[in-house]
Formats: structure tokens, sequence, C-alpha cells
């Protein structure tokens, strides 16, 4: 028995290395990136998203793209990390559809940079007919440039009506691959539609507005693994950047398997991921 | 896996603490001056609990939807969206 618990007991304490699909580093703090390495995290994948304040312009876009696509990488190659990116106009800031499109005109001249992943994060915010119009739009550039689409789903009231209306229009597009698209901030009442219909889905944990890593765990062993990542979504809001660490631990207690456990945090992003021409990344475990 | 008992055993502590958290929150909101009548938020709350009292497997998910704005299957029309393809 007292074996038993020191061999529980030593597998908890060691770290497994990780991808976070999703987290917004322009955000968090050097010390953020060394933590993240120390915690196993591997590589890392931006979505571009809001900055809080409403950007001003296009160009304030284009300033964004360039640390997205230059800066980060950087910041990241520092502590061993691989960073991926995402483009686009949020759902927030796609109220404003003159600046969206201003926006959507800018973005190819991007999308052959090195760690650009494709088209995200999209979606909607408060489900409004612009913000639907501009996902539209995004979806359309997607497909013209044969790319890769990371969705985000509103939060909280919202989620339920706007992820509903996300999976109705991106129905509309018959020729969309739906192996390359995730919906993202899936949670109990949302999951299966967004599994059955053949995407991928991401888990976010939050502490309190999102999932826990209680409950992504309880989402895991009631739906299965299969086409389901799970991330931080760290960013400048209350979040927590080493949240998948926190669910490696939470399903560990549970008695999960190592491989299953690998597969949700590192083999399903690694999969979802090298969809795109852009991305390269070999397993820890072969080098 | 752990099986059921297990599982109570280790988290009967937390479940009793959040039963606790819960119900010292609504005293809290009670104790306070200022009147929150016909604030339905409080009914969601309640039904919310009502839920959690059930025998049902997917409480979590009830829960989700208690919270959630209805989604109307209609809703392009009412946006006066084509459909694309
Ligand atoms: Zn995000």
């Amino acid at each position: 028995m007292e074996a038993e618990i020191q061999h529980a007991n030593q597998k908890l304490a060691t770290s497994m290395y990780y991808i976070d699909p999703h987290i917004h580093m322009v955000s968090r703090t050097t010390d953020d990136y060394e933590t993240l390495a120390r915690m196993g995290c591997v590589a890392i994948s931006e979505p571009a998203f809001w900055a809080g304040y409403d950007r001003g312009s296009a160009d304030g876009f284009r300033d964004y793209f360039v640390q997205l696509t230059e800066v980060e990488p950087l910041r990241a190659a520092a502590y061993g990390i691989e960073h991926f990116t995402w483009l686009c106009i949020n759902a927030k800031e796609a109220e404003n559809v003159q600046l969206s499109r201003d926006v959507l005109k800018m973005i190819p001249e991007f999308l052959d940079c090195p760690n650009v992943l494709g088209i995200g994060e999209i979606g909607l915010n408060k489900n409004t007919p612009n913000e639907s119009i501009i996902f539209q739009e995004h979806l359309e550039l997607a497909i013209e440039y044969d790319q890769q689409i990371l969705i985000h789903t509103p939060h909280l009231e919202d989620k339920y009506q706007g992820t509903r209306m996300i999976l109705d229009m991106l129905a509309d597009h018959s020729q969309l691959d739906r192996s390359r698209v995730l919906v993202d901030h899936v949670e109990e009442h949302t999951v299966r539609a967004v599994i059955d219909a053949g995407y991928w889905a991401g888990m976010t944990l939050y502490p309190v507005t999102k999932c826990t890593p209680a409950r992504a765990a309880d989402i895991i062993e009631t739906v299965g693994s299969e086409r389901l990542c799970v991330n931080s979504a760290g960013d400048w809001g209350p979040s927590k950047p080493t949240a998948v660490p926190d669910l490696i631990f939470e399903m560990r207690k549970r008695g999960h398997r190592e491989a299953q456990i690998k597969e949700v945090v590192f083999d399903n992003p690694r999969r979802f991921f090298n969809q795109s021409k852009n991305f390269q990344l070999s397993d820890p475990e072969d080098r | 896996m752990k099986s059921s008992k297990e599982i109570l055993d280790s988290e009967f502590l937390d479940l009793r603490s959040k039963l606790l958290d819960l119900a010292a929150s609504l005293d809290r909101i009670d104790r306070a001056e200022g009147s929150i009548a016909g604030d339905e938020r409080m009914q969601l709350l309640a039904a919310g609990i009502a839920i959690i009292a059930k025998d049902d497997p997917d409480r979590a998910h009830q829960i989700q939807h208690l919270f959630s704005r209805e989604f109307d299957p209609q809703w392009k029309q009412k946006f006066n969206m084509p459909t694309r393809n």
C-alpha cells in the first residue's frame, strides 16, 4: 500500500510535456514563458484577439500582426518553446464592419509568415448581425487561401446561442474541411454538437467563467478524447497560463492512463495543427 | 478509475464546503441592505439549486442551459442573412 502511494505520488509530481493550443502571450510576461517551459510546455499557439480596448485603425492590427509573427516567436524561442499564431479581427471589434473589411484585406500579406497556422480566433461575441457578417467573410477568406480555422465561442449566457449560430454558418460552406476547424471554449452544453458535426473542440480552463480542470476532466470522461483539446486561453484578464498542467494533475489524480492524458494535451493539438503547412513539431520523446 | 464510493470519500468535504459557501453567500445577500425583489438572477439561482437537488445524471448540462439565452433556429431570417455556399 505504502509503495503504491509512493508510486502514485511520484507520478503526480512528474511534469509531462504539452502544447497550449490557445494562449495570448502578448499579454503575459517573460517570467510566464519561463514558467511554461518549466512546466513542460513545448509549443503554444496564439490566436489574434481583443486587446482589452478597441484599436483605432487597421494599422493598429498591422502592428499587432507583426508582434504575433515576428516578436513573440523570438520571446518563446528564448525558452525553447515553439510559437505559432492565427490572424483575424476578433469578434468584438468585428462589430465595426468597415474596419473589419480593412483588416481582412490586409491579412493575406501575413499568411506566408512561417508561424501562421490559419485564421482565428474568429467567432461571435454578442451574437449580432455585424459579427455574423464578418464571421462569414473570414470563412470565405480562409477557404480562398486554404487556411485552417480557430473559432471563439461567446461567453456565459451567449455561448449556447452563439455556438449554434456558428455551426449554422459553418454548415453553409460545403467545401469546408471540418477536420481543419476547431471550435473553442466548449462546455457541457456545447461540446457534443461541435464534435458530432465533425469539428475539433477546445476546452478553456478558466477559474470562474469557463471550465475548471475537474469539469474538463468530466467532459473528457463522458465525451471521449477524440478531437478534443484543452487550453489556458491565458490573457490580460483573470486566467492562469499554467492551467493545462492543472488538468494533467487532475487526470492523474483520477487514475487516467498517461497515454490518454498525453493524447489530450499533446497528440491531439499536434494532430490538428499538422494539417497546416507551417506546422512542424517533433515529439520530444523521439528526439 | 475510482469507484463512486472512492469519489465520495475524496470529495465529500469539498462538497460540504461548497454547500456552506453557497449558503453563506445567499445569507450575505439577505443580510445586506437594499432590495433585490424581482431580480431574476435570484430566481435563476433558486432554479439551479433545484437542479442540483434532483437525482439526474446530467445536472451540469441542465444548469448550463438554465443560464443560457435561447437559440432561435430562424435567426438567419431575422438577421436578413443570406445562406452562403
Ligand atoms: Zn482567446
